[in-house]
């Protein structure tokens, strides 16, 4: 590991103030994305800035319309807090799907929003990557590509968002809170949160270097009756998604009023499918319309060399993730 | 060095009980004083033999000592070194360390708390769980700068003086490892799932989130994918599950496998004579 500066931030205003200084400065949470990568050689921070002592940004409370979760609380916090298990369980089941106990004993919901992609190509800085170093050229491309995407890639990157967490928030319609250098603080929709490659595949989400992720915030919703998180990975578990499914549904008598179908593994972020959404609003919760809506969701689908077993895949997993979310004893 | 460094401290008995050759040994060593106390706790702890270390080359011993205060002194210099105090198995330890260095290495290579081991050193098999402020984390991908003021709680600390834990009892009981590399890290993750399923945390296969209550009672399937963080080399999974769901339910089961009696080694002695046809030499 290269050598660095450490500060331990002892207020919000400080921590801002400190990465924004400096522009090879980082920010440390639970350390399980940024250590990795640190001994990989593949972030260089010269500057470590440790979030971990700013307590009030580990809290999770109600607000007047759904519920405020601090940027640091921790994956196992925000999964078995009392709230979000009994009114967004979709969200419990999504982090609790991810990595192992200890790493969500350390892993916060800021790091987790912020995880880099786990392309082997951007792991091994004995190839190119544009998303470690731009212009080098994407290895993937013409390379191993089974794990990668098969939506919104480019032909400078073609690596896919990790994280489980973020698909449950995408489909929840979640709100990021953000401080800034200047103090400020501003919000942005989760859906606009991460970015798709295109050109410039080293700007992982809309996130300016110095800005601190201070909360996420989730309103009401009728989908805690009917969610589920379907994750499908090469082991049973502690491994990440080949395609995971955040299906929720909300009924009016036995018709689909409002439904999300968010899917994981499969793009350089979170994949909304509103052609699946559309496929399910105003039919019945029946296998047949699921499979409906699974067909529509992959219909655009662009496999690479190695990963069209994904599209089957990707199919499959909506129409159990559906069941599942309509079977009330799961 | 200002460490309060307790574990791997050797009292002077221990000094005087050296042969004559072991103390020659070390003499050529060139290790005397503070540096031979803790080469020897470090040695004591590891479970080597002062005389397996001649196995090692001289140099590599030796740089293995020094190191960490020869990077030390550098970075003290530099103005970059970092102190850190927190309490590890029940004692205040203060070090003086490299902003860099991870919880894992301080306690394996400053502590002399070998017992957390090093498997990925990339957060991808468990070997190196402790437990800090109640909670089982990752060693290996913990900076200890952030561990000021914590306590840490290692394989080492969970015995009670001479009385295993209940959990590294059933280990023993149940044939839970072969060559053990993992044990440490099965061992502290199995202890802090106890206080999880008690609190009432969820794992993905539990069923239905928004009405589990607490004192969980865990299946089988529950507790592999609350394991799933440690993996084992060696497969011990089901040892490793049995001795997890003993505790765990706190229902007894029998021990899977027991020391061979006289009446069953004399039985395979004499099978063997038998096959080599030398009956008359049966017990
Ligand atoms: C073996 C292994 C398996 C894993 N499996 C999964 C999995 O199956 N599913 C899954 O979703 N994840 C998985 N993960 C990833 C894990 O969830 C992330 O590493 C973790 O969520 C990152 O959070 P952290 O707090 O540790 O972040 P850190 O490592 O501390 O930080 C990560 C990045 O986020 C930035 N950051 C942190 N907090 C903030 C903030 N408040 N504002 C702005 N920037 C911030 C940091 O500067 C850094 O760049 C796995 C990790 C490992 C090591
Ligand atoms: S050594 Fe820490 S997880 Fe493998
Ligand atoms: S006992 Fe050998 S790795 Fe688990």
């Amino acid at each position: 590991m290269r050598p660095f500066k450490y500060a331990r931030a002892t207020s919000e205003a400080e921590a801002v103030q400190l990465v924004s200084a400096t522009p090879t400065a980082k920010f440390l949470a639970g350390g399980t994305n940024l250590l990795d990568l640190m001994k990989e050689d593949v972030e260089r921070p010269t500057q470590i800035v440790d979030l971990t002592r700013l307590s009030h940004l580990a809290q999770i409370r109600p607000t007047l319309n759904g519920i405020s979760i601090g940027a640091l609380a921790t994956n196992a916090q925000v999964a078995n807090h009392p709230l979000v298990r009994q009114n967004y369980p979709l969200l419990s089941r999504a982090i609790l799907a991810g990595a192992s106990a200890q790493i969500r004993n350390m892993a916060t919901v800021g790091g987790n929003l912020m995880q880099r992609t786990r392309c082997p190509y951007f792991y091994d800085t004995a190839m190119p990557c544009n998303k470690r170093e731009p212009g080098s050229g994407c290895a993937a491309f013409h390379g191993l590509n089974r794990m990668h995407a098969i939506f919104g890639y480019s032909d400078k990157c073609i690596a896919t968002y990790p994280g489980d967490m973020a698909n449950a928030l995408y489909a929840l319609d979640a709100t990021v809170k953000i401080r800034g250098a200047n103090g400020q603080e501003r919000t942005i929709p989760i859906r606009d949160f991460h970015r798709l490659p295109g050109d410039t595949p080293e700007q992982d989400n809309n996130l300016q270097h110095g800005e601190l992720i201070v909360a996420v915030e989730l309103a009401k919703n009728d989908f805690a009756k009917h969610s589920y998180y379907l994750k499908v990975r090469d082991r049973a578990s502690y491994a990440f998604a080949l395609v995971a499914v955040a299906a929720a549904l909300a009924l009016e008598g036995d018709r689909i009023k409002q439904a999300r179908v968010v899917l994981g593994g499969v793009a350089h972020k979170p994949w909304r499918s509103t052609e699946a959404e559309d496929a399910l609003v105003g039919k019945e919760a029946t296998e047949a319309n699921f499979r409906a809506a699974a067909e529509a969701a992959m219909k655009e689908a662009k496999p690479l060399a190695h990963n069209a077993y994904k599209v089957e895949l990707g199919k499959r997993a909506i129409v159990l993730a559906l069941q599942r979310a309509m079977d009330e004893t799961i | 060095m200002n460490d309060k460094n307790e574990h791997p401290s050797v009292n002077d008995g221990d000094l005087e009980s050296l042969s004559a050759d072991e103390e020659k040994l070390l003499d050529e060593l060139g290790l005397f004083g503070a540096a031979r106390r803790q080469f020897l706790g470090q040695t004591l702890a590891s479970g080597l033999g002062i005389f397996a270390l001649q196995l090692l080359a001289k140099e590599k011993a030796l740089a293995a000592m020094t190191s960490p205060d020869a990077v030390l002194a550098q970075n003290a210099a530099s103005g970059d070194a970092i102190q850190v105090t927190m309490r590890i198995n029940g004692s205040t330890q203060i070090l003086t360390v490299d902003p860099r260095t991870v919880l894992l290495d301080a306690l394996r290579e400053r502590l002399g708390l070998t017992g957390t081991k090093k498997g990925c050193d990339q957060g991808q098999c468990g070997a190196c769980t402790v437990i800090v402020d109640g909670r089982r984390v990752l060693s290996c991908l913990t900076l200890l700068a952030s561990c000021e003021g914590k306590e840490v709680t290692t394989i080492e600390g969970l015995a009670n003086g001479a009385g295993l834990h209940p959990m590294q009892a059933a280990f023993i009981k149940h044939d839970a490892f072969q060559c053990g590399y993992c044990t440490p890290g099965q061992i502290c993750s199995a202890v802090a799932l106890l206080r999880e399923a008690e609190a009432g945390e969820a794992s993905y296969v539990t069923r239905n989130l928004r009405t589990i209550t607490k004192d969980l009672e865990l299946s089988d399937e529950e507790i592999r994918e609350r394991m799933s963080g440690n993996l084992c080399r060696c497969g011990a999974y089901p040892g490793i599950v049995a001795a997890i769901r003993e505790v765990q339910s706190g229902r007894q089961t029998a021990q899977a496998w027991h020391f061979a009696t006289q009446e069953e080694i004399a039985a395979v002695m004499n099978d063997k004579l038998l096959r080599e046809g030398r009956s008359d030499e049966t017990v």
